[in-house]
C-alpha cells in the first residue's frame, strides 16, 4: 500500500522536475539576451543606420522599419483573403469543394518557411528582376494565411445560428447579416487570428533570405530590397565582428519585444490556450 | 469596416508613394563577400560625398554571378573571374574589372597561436584529410621551433559556393596532381573531409570555436580577428608571410587587357601564392530592363571613384591596392560601358 | 438590388477560397517544373545517391535526407519526457488556477521565440558548452552538428507537443477518472493505466505534427548544424538537413542544373512535410470526431 503512494509521490516530482526543465530554456535564452543586448540598446541604436565595419556606433532603424513594412504589407495581403475564405468555410461548412480548401490550408500550414522562399524567389524577383520587400511580404502573407483562416473559421463557427435568424427575420440581407452581425461577434477571435499571424511571420528570417535581400539605407519603397531585423540578426550572428554580435543582441532584444507584445495582445481576447499550429 | 477600407487606401496611397519616392537612385549590387568590408566603407562614404545610394549585398561570388546573369543587380561582385562557358551563357556582354587584391590565407586554431610554416603538398595533404594529426612528422620537419600538439586537425571549410573557395582550389589544383583529379577547382567542392561555415565569417568563427581547426579564409578576416596565419611556401622557394605588399607583388606579372587572370602560385619572387583579385562585373550594353541613361552614368562614375579615390581607403581596410598598370586597364573598361551603343563616359 | 449585392459578396468569398487553392496547387506546380530538369538529370539517383557534387553536376540528396530524419528524430526524442510530462501536468495536475496559466504562457512565449534567434544563442552559449563536454568524450569537439541542432530543435518542438498533448489529455471523460479513483487508484496510476492509454493516438498525433515543424525548420539549424554534404558518422558529426542546405546554397548557385537541384530538395522537403503533417491532422480530426 505505501509503495504504491510513494511511488505516487516520486512520479509527481519527476513531473514537477521535467515541466521545470522545460521552461527552463526560455527563461536561460531570455537572460541571455537581456544580458548580452540591453547595454546596447539606447536612442542611437533605434534611429541610426548601420555604420561599416570598424566604426563605432550605428543603429538597426533601416532593418526596424523594414520588418514592419514587410509585416504590413503581408498583413494586407493575407487578411482579406484570409478571413474571407474563413467566412467561407464557416457559411458552407461542407462538400467537396470546402474539403478541398481545407486541404489546402493543411498543405500551406505544413510549408517549411524556407520553401516559402523559394516560391516567392520563382513567382515575384525573377520574373520582376529585382529584390524586393515585396516579394518578401509575399511569402510572409502565404505563411500567414492558414492561421487567419483557421482562426477565422473557428470564431466564427460557435456564433449561435439563432443570431443569424434573427437578423434574417428582420429582412437584412445576407451580406449585411454576415458584415454586421457575425463578423462583430467573433471579431475577437479574428483578431487573436491575425495577431498570432503576425508574430508568426514577425520573427521570421528563411523566407526572407531570397527576397527582400537585405539593405543598408532606409527604404519605403516596396519594390526595392529592405532590411529586416531576423534577416540583420542572421547576417550579424553570423559574422567575426565582436560590434557586429553585439548589435544583434540588441537587436533580438528588440524583436523578441516586438514578438511578446504581439502575443500579448493576441491573449487579450481569448482565455483558451493553445498554442496554433 | 469602413474604418479599415480607409485605412486600407491609406496604405496603398503610402505604397505608391513609396514607389514614386524612392525613384531617387540607388544602385544595387551583390556577390562576393570578401571585400564586402571594403565595399561597406566606399559606398558608405560615396553617399556622403555624392548622395548616390548603393546597396551591396554579400551573398557569395556564386550569387553574385547568378543575379546578374538574371539581371536583377545593377552589378555583381566575385572573386573567381567568369569563365568563357559562363560568359557564353550571358544574355548580353559582361565585362569585368578589378578593385582591388586580396589573399586566401590559412588559418589553424592551435595553443599559443605559433607562427607555422607550410608547404603546398603538406596544404594538399591536410585539406586531402591524409595528415590527421598537427603533431605529423612532415609538419614538424619545416616547423622545428614550434611545439606542434597531439591534436586532430579539424578541417573546416566553406559551405556556401564562394570565390575564396575558388581561389584556393585553384591554387591547390595547381599544386597537387592529386587535389585536381580528386577534387578539383570550383565555387563549391565535394569536400573529403571537414565541416563548413558560412562565408568567410562562419569559416572564421568556426576556427575560432574548435581547438585544433584549420580553415581558409580572406586575409583581411583573419587579420581583423588577430587570428593566427601560416606562410606559405611559393614557387621560388621562399617562405612569404601574406601581407598587403607581398600580395600586392604577386601581382606583378603581366595582366591581359579583360584583366581574367589567376595570379595563384604566381611566378612573381615575393609574391604569396594564394593573391587574388577580386572583379566587378557588368554589363558593357546598360540600356537594359528599362534602365535609365543616368542610371547607367552613375554606375560608370561610381566605378571610376572606386578605381582611383576609394583606393586610398585600401590599406586601412587590409586590402592590397590595385598597382598602377592595373588601374589603367580597369580604366579602359569602364569606358567601354555603352548605354544604346554610346559610351556613357567621355 | 440588394440580391445583386448578396451574389457579390458570395462570389467575393469565393473568391477568396479560390485563391487558397490557387495558392497551395501553384506552389506544388512551380516546384514540380522547376525540379524537372534535375529529376531529368538524375532520374532516381537524386534520392538514392549520397554524392552531392556541384562542381560536376552530381546531385544525390541523400544526405540531406538522412541528416534530416536524425536531427528530428532525435530532436523529438530528447523532447519527448519533457513535453509528455509538461503535458501531464497541465492537463491532470493543474487544470486551473494562477500557477497553471503561467506555465502556459512561458510554454507559449517559447514558442513565439524566433528561429534566429534560438540559432544565435545555440551558436554562442550551447556550442561551446556541447565542444567541452566532446573533448570529454575525446572526440572531435565541433560543438556543430547533428547532436547540438537536435537540442535546440527539442526546445523549438516542446511546445507544439506539449499543447496538443495538454489538449488531448483534458478530452478524457472524467467518468473514466472517477472511475478509476473510486477504485482506490492513486494518481499516477490513474494517469498511467487510464489516461495515456486513452490519449495516446492523440499524443502520437501531437508528436507527428512536431515532427513536421522539426523537419522544415531551417534558420536555428543552419546556424548551428555544421553544414557538411555527407551522410554522417556520428550524432556529434556535422551534417546538413534538406532546409539548411537550401538556406546555404540558394544564392550560390549558378548553373540552372544546381538551382534546379536545389528546388528539387525544396520540393522533397514540402512533400515529406505535407505528408506528415496530413497524417497527424487526420488523426486528430477523427478524435474530435469522436
Amino acid at each position: 500500500m505505501k509503495k504504491r503512494l510513494v511511488i505516487d509521490k516520486v512520479l509527481f516530482s519527476l513531473i514537477i522536475l521535467f515541466s521545470f526543465i522545460t521552461i527552463m530554456p526560455l527563461f536561460l535564452i531570455l537572460v541571455y539576451i537581456i544580458k548580452e543586448g540591453i547595454g546596447i540598446v539606447n536612442w542611437n541604436f533605434l534611429t541610426g543606420l548601420p555604420k561599416p565595419v570598424g566604426e563605432s556606433g550605428g543603429g538597426i532603424f533601416n532593418a526596424i522599419l523594414g520588418t514592419a513594412i514587410i509585416c504590413l504589407m503581408a498583413f494586407f495581403m493575407a487578411v482579406p483573403i484570409g478571413v474571407g475564405a474563413g467566412i467561407y468555410l464557416s457559411e458552407k461548412k461542407e462538400g467537396r469543394f470546402v474539403e478541398l480548401v481545407r486541404i489546402c490550408i493543411d498543405i500551406l500550414q505544413s510549408a517549411p518557411s524556407i520553401v516559402l522562399g523559394i516560391i516567392a524567389y520563382l513567382w515575384l524577383v525573377k520574373p520582376m528582376k529585382a529584390f524586393s520587400a515585396f516579394s518578401g511580404s509575399v511569402a510572409l502573407a502565404i505563411m500567414m494565411l492558414p492561421v487567419v483562416v483557421y482562426n477565422t473559421e473557428e470564431s466564427l463557427k460557435i456564433i449561435p445560428y439563432s443570431l443569424r435568424e434573427a437578423a434574417f427575420a428582420l429582412g437584412v440581407p445576407y451580406y449585411k447579416v454576415i458584415l454586421k452581425v457575425v463578423i462583430p461577434s467573433g471579431l475577437s477571435g479574428i483578431i487573436t487570428g491575425i495577431l498570432i499571424g503576425i508574430s508568426r511571420i514577425a520573427g521570421e528570417t528563411a523566407p526572407l533570405l531570397f527576397t527582400a535581400f537585405g539593405s543598408p539605407h532606409v527604404n519605403l519603397n516596396p519594390l526595392k530590397p529592405m532590411a529586416s531585423l531576423p534577416l540583420l540578426i542572421f547576417n550579424y550572428a553570423l559574422s567575426p565582428y565582436p560590434e557586429w554580435i553585439k548589435q544583434a543582441w540588441g537587436a533580438s532584444v528588440i524583436l523578441c519585444f516586438m514578438i511578446f507584445l504581439l502575443n500579448l495582445l493576441s491573449r487579450i481576447g481569448t482565455k483558451r490556450w493553445k498554442v496554433t499550429l | 469596416m469602413k474604418r479599415l477600407l480607409d485605412i486600407f487606401v491609406i496604405v496603398c496611397m503610402i505604397f505608391i508613394y513609396g514607389v514614386c519616392w524612392s525613384q531617387s537612385l540607388v544602385l544595387t549590387g551583390a556577390g562576393a563577400t570578401f571585400p564586402y568590408p571594403l565595399y561597406a566603407k566606399w559606398f558608405y562614404v560615396y553617399e556622403k560625398i555624392t548622395g548616390v545610394k548603393v546597396n551591396y549585398q554579400a551573398i557569395g561570388s556564386g550569387g553574385g554571378i547568378r543575379q546578374l546573369i538574371n539581371r536583377v543587380v545593377d552589378f555583381g561582385g566575385t572573386d573567381a573571374f567568369m569563365s568563357d562557358k559562363e560568359l557564353s551563357r550571358s544574355p548580353a556582354k559582361i565585362l569585368h574589372f578589378p578593385t582591388c587584391l586580396g589573399a586566401v590565407v590559412i588559418t589553424y586554431n592551435l595553443p599559443g597561436k605559433p607562427v607555422l610554416k607550410l608547404t603546398p603538398d603538406i596544404i594538399a595533404d591536410i585539406f586531402l584529410g591524409k595528415i590527421k594529426k598537427w603533431d605529423d612528422s612532415r609538419i614538424a620537419k619545416i616547423n622545428p621551433d614550434v611545439k606542434l600538439p597531439n591534436l586532430d586537425i579539424v578541417v573546416i571549410h566553406r559551405s556556401d559556393g564562394s570565390g575564396t573557395t575558388f581561389i584556393f582550389s585553384d591554387y591547390l589544383s595547381k599544386v597537387s596532381k592529386e587535389w585536381k583529379e580528386r577534387v578539383g577547382r570550383g565555387k563549391s567542392l565535394n569536400w573529403p573531409i571537414g565541416l563548413g561555415g558560412k562565408g568567410n565569417p562562419g569559416v572564421a568563427a568556426l576556427v575560432k570555436q574548435i581547438p585544433g581547426a584549420i580553415g581558409y579564409v580572406e586575409l583581411i578576416y583573419a587579420g581583423q580577428n588577430n587570428m593566427p596565419v601560416a606562410l606559405i611556401r611559393n614557387k621560388s622557394g621562399h617562405f612569404i608571410k601574406p601581407t598587403m605588399k607581398s600580395v600586392s607583388l604577386a601581382a606583378n606579372i603581366s595582366i591581359p587587357a579583360d584583366t581574367r587572370i589567376s595570379i595563384t602560385n604566381t611566378d612573381a619572387e615575393y609574391g604569396y601564392p594564394i593573391s587574388s583579385f577580386t572583379w566587378i562585373i557588368f554589363y558593357k550594353e546598360q540600356a537594359y530592363n528599362g534602365r535609365s541613361k543616368k542610371r547607367a552614368k552613375a554606375l560608370a562614375e561610381l566605378f571610376w571613384w572606386m578605381i582611383h579615390e576609394g583606393q586610398k581607403y585600401n590599406e586601412k581596410l587590409l586590402y592590397s591596392r590595385l598597382p598602377e598598370a592595373v588601374v589603367k586597364k580597369a580604366e579602359a573598361i569602364i569606358k567601354d560601358m555603352t548605354y544604346n551603343g554610346k559610351s556613357v563616359l567621355k | 438590388m440588394e440580391g445583386i449585392k448578396d451574389r457579390i459578396f458570395r462570389f467575393l468569398i469565393f473568391l477568396c477560397a479560390s485563391t487558397v487553392i490557387l495558392i497551395a496547387a501553384g506552389m506544388c506546380i512551380t516546384l514540380f517544373i522547376n525540379s524537372l530538369p534535375v529529376l531529368k538529370h538524375m532520374g532516381v539517383s537524386f534520392i538514392l545517391s549520397s554524392d552531392w557534387d556541384p562542381v560536376n553536376n552530381k546531385f544525390g540528396i541523400l544526405p540531406f535526407l538522412v541528416g534530416t530524419l536524425i536531427t528530428s528524430f532525435l530532436s523529438l526524442l530528447i523532447s519527448l519526457p519533457f513535453s509528455i510530462s509538461t503535458a501531464i501536468l497541465l492537463g491532470e495536475y493543474l487544470r486551473k488556477g494562477r500557477m497553471a496559466i503561467f506555465l502556459q504562457n512561458i510554454i507559449d512565449l517559447m514558442a513565439g521565440i524566433p528561429s534566429v534567434i534560438y540559432g544565435f544563442w545555440g551558436l554562442l552559449v550551447l556550442v561551446p558548452i556541447v565542444q567541452k563536454v566532446e573533448i570529454k568524450l575525446n572526440i572531435i569537439p565541433y560543438g556543430v552538428g547533428i547532436f547540438t541542432a537536435s537540442i535546440v530543435l527539442a526546445t523549438m518542438v516542446i511546445p507544439y507537443t506539449a499543447s496538443i498533448a495538454r489538449e488531448v489529455i483534458s478530452l478524457v471523460p472524467d467518468d473514466l477518472r472517477e472511475a478509476g479513483y473510486a477504485l482506490g487508484a492513486t494518481r499516477w496510476e490513474v494517469i498511467r493505466c487510464i489516461v495515456i492509454p486513452h490519449a495516446k493516438t492523440g499524443i502520437f498525433a501531437g508528436v507527428l505534427l512536431a515532427f513536421g515543424r522539426a523537419i522544415g525548420e531551417t534558420m536555428a539549424v543552419t546556424m548551428i548544424i555544421g553544414n557538411r554534404n555527407q551522410i554522417p558518422k556520428s550524432i556529434f558529426a556535422p551534417a546538413n538537413t534538406m532546409a539548411s542546405a537550401i538556406a546555404n546554397q540558394f544564392t550560390e548557385a549558378t548553373s540552372d542544373i544546381y538551382v534546379s537541384a536545389l528546388i528539387g530538395v525544396g520540393l522533397v522537403l514540402f512533400m515529406v512535410t505535407v505528408i506528415i503533417n496530413y497524417a497527424g491532422r487526420y488523426i486528430i480530426k477523427r478524435l474530435e470526431i469522436k
